[in-house]
């Protein structure tokens, strides 16, 4: 199982069927700490803006595997800023490294950065549109705390018209069975006509809704309303307290139900939520480690 | 013959491009990169009666035969045009447009802050999704671009 996955890049969600989710999420299962796996080989992280979570949880797994990280976060300590082109950053990286983990801040960064370099390119994050491990370390959640993927009903909620994270997951979930999509969001922020009429039409079930009900669902899947999508700071505010889920809104959930997050959140999950045994956020997130030692397993080939 | 297409001058040589949508004659001719300078004749007519579509455009240029490529470039914006090849004033051939499966350096991404349209100075490719209605993805930041929204380099 795997076989598919040795040398190849990883860039987009869309690219991705479900049998190579699978074999990312079985490996993930599997995944124990051996530094025997990657010794000697070499990541190069090249982050050109800065992330927490994704840069920390790549290096952990790469330190895990016994291999070793070269690179950046931010530009300004870097040739970037003497005017160097992405092309010439690469083409370096690639002499130095076994695989590239690449942070760009525009869409397609990843797509070209692939294009150019002979070594496998993965995604961790072009501007607005792919980032495709964290949709694997959601669909990982999933199936860790639920058991499957297929029959399941799912509510997305909150920014779902610029939120890369719940157009990748829908469209993650697209490869799956019987899934029943709850699309819970603001008017000016539902989910983009093109994704469903392009992407999930046909391949899920799905409703769009203004309110928050979370009667019925599976999986809550939160994201945060930023607010410079509101032209209008009343309007946001007003949206805003819509879309927060507190103990009185978690009332709704099944017992068996979970609540995801891609994190950061700010205010749109109350603390007191945490405590609550559906709170599954900060596991999803640990789960980070152990999707990238797979991915990072299955690409470069250790076994 | 009707009346209409006696308005346009018959060529005697070269390609002539009919059924154009009408109103978009303008960027039949950006695709070819017929401008200034270009050295042979060409006709445009905009918004003349079609029996098939209402109104459509026509493009004649003289003495040059077209290659395939070139006129598949023209389905970009016209999926229905047809191209008459013209020798003596006679149609000898007809052909199709037929829209090809990647566009590269054609069509700038309608997204901002696609590489793209960045100083990295990586040119615009685009893959073919479906011919009719015509959808390209962006194959960098793979947007979606639908036929209304396509906008074509400046030569």
């Amino acid at each position: 199982m795997g076989q598919g996955w040795r040398g190849r890049d990883l860039i987009s969600i869309r690219e991705l069927d479900r049998e190579a989710i699978e074999a990312v999420l079985t490996r993930a299962k599997e995944m124990k700490a051996d530094t025997s796996l990657l010794r000697g080989k070499v990541m190069a992280s090249l982050f050109f803006e800065p992330s927490t979570r994704t840069q920390l949880s790549f290096a952990t797994a790469m330190a895990r595997l016994g291999g070793s990280v070269i690179g950046f976060s931010g530009v300004e300590a870097t040739s970037v800023v003497k005017g160097e082109s992405l092309r010439d950053t690469v083409k370096m990286a690639e002499r130095y490294a076994d695989v590239i983990v690449i942070r760009h801040p525009l869409e397609g960064s990843a797509r070209y950065a692939a294009d150019v370099a002979e070594i496998p390119v993965i995604n961790a994050g072009d501007g607005a549109n792919q980032h495709p491990t964290q949709t694997l370390l959601d669909l990982f959640a999933i199936e860790r705390f639920l058991g499957r993927i297929d029959g399941l009903h799912i509510g997305l909620i909150g920014d779902l018209r610029y939120g890369r994270t719940v157009h990748s997951l829908a469209i993650a979930l697209a490869n799956f069975e019987g899934i029943k999509l709850r699309l819970i969001s603001p008017p000016n922020l539902r989910m983009p006509e093109k994704i469903l009429k392009e992407e999930l039409a046909g391949q899920v079930e799905y409703e769009e809704r203004e309110e928050l009900d979370l009667h019925g669902l599976d999986v809550v899947y939160m994201t945060r309303i930023q607010r410079e999508r509101f032209p209008d700071i009343e309007e946001y505010e007003k949206v805003k307290g819509a879309y927060v889920l507190d103990l009185e809104a978690c009332r709704q959930l099944k017992p068996e139900a979970i609540i995801l997050h891609p994190l950061p959140r700010v205010d749109e999950i109350a603390p007191e939520v945490d405590e609550l045994p559906q709170a599954k956020y900060f596991e999803q997130a640990a789960g980070g480690v152990p999707v990238r030692m797979a991915l990072l397993s299955l690409i470069l080939g250790g076994g | 013959m009707p009346e209409e297409e006696l308005k346009v001058t018959k060529i005697r040589q070269g390609t002539v491009i009919d059924h154009i949508r009408p109103g978009l004659a303008p960027l039949v001719l950006k695709i070819l990169n017929i401008g200034r300078g270009f050295p042979e004749s060409v006709i445009v007519a905009m918004n003349v009666s079609s029996t098939k579509f209402g109104r459509k455009d026509i493009v004649k240029v003289e003495n040059q035969i077209l290659d395939e490529a070139t006129i598949n470039k023209i389905a970009i914006v016209s999926p229905q045009a047809t191209i008459n090849i013209i020798k003596d004033y006679q149609v000898v051939e007809k052909r199709q447009v037929v829209l090809p499966e990647e566009l590269i350096g054609i069509i700038r991404c309608p997204n901002r802050n696609c590489i793209t349209n960045s100083p990295e100075n990586v040119p615009s490719w685009f893959h073919t999704v479906s011919r009719s209605p015509v959808k390209l993805r962006c194959h960098y930041c793979e947007e979606l671009v639908e036929q209304d929204e396509i906008e074509i380099y400046e030569g």
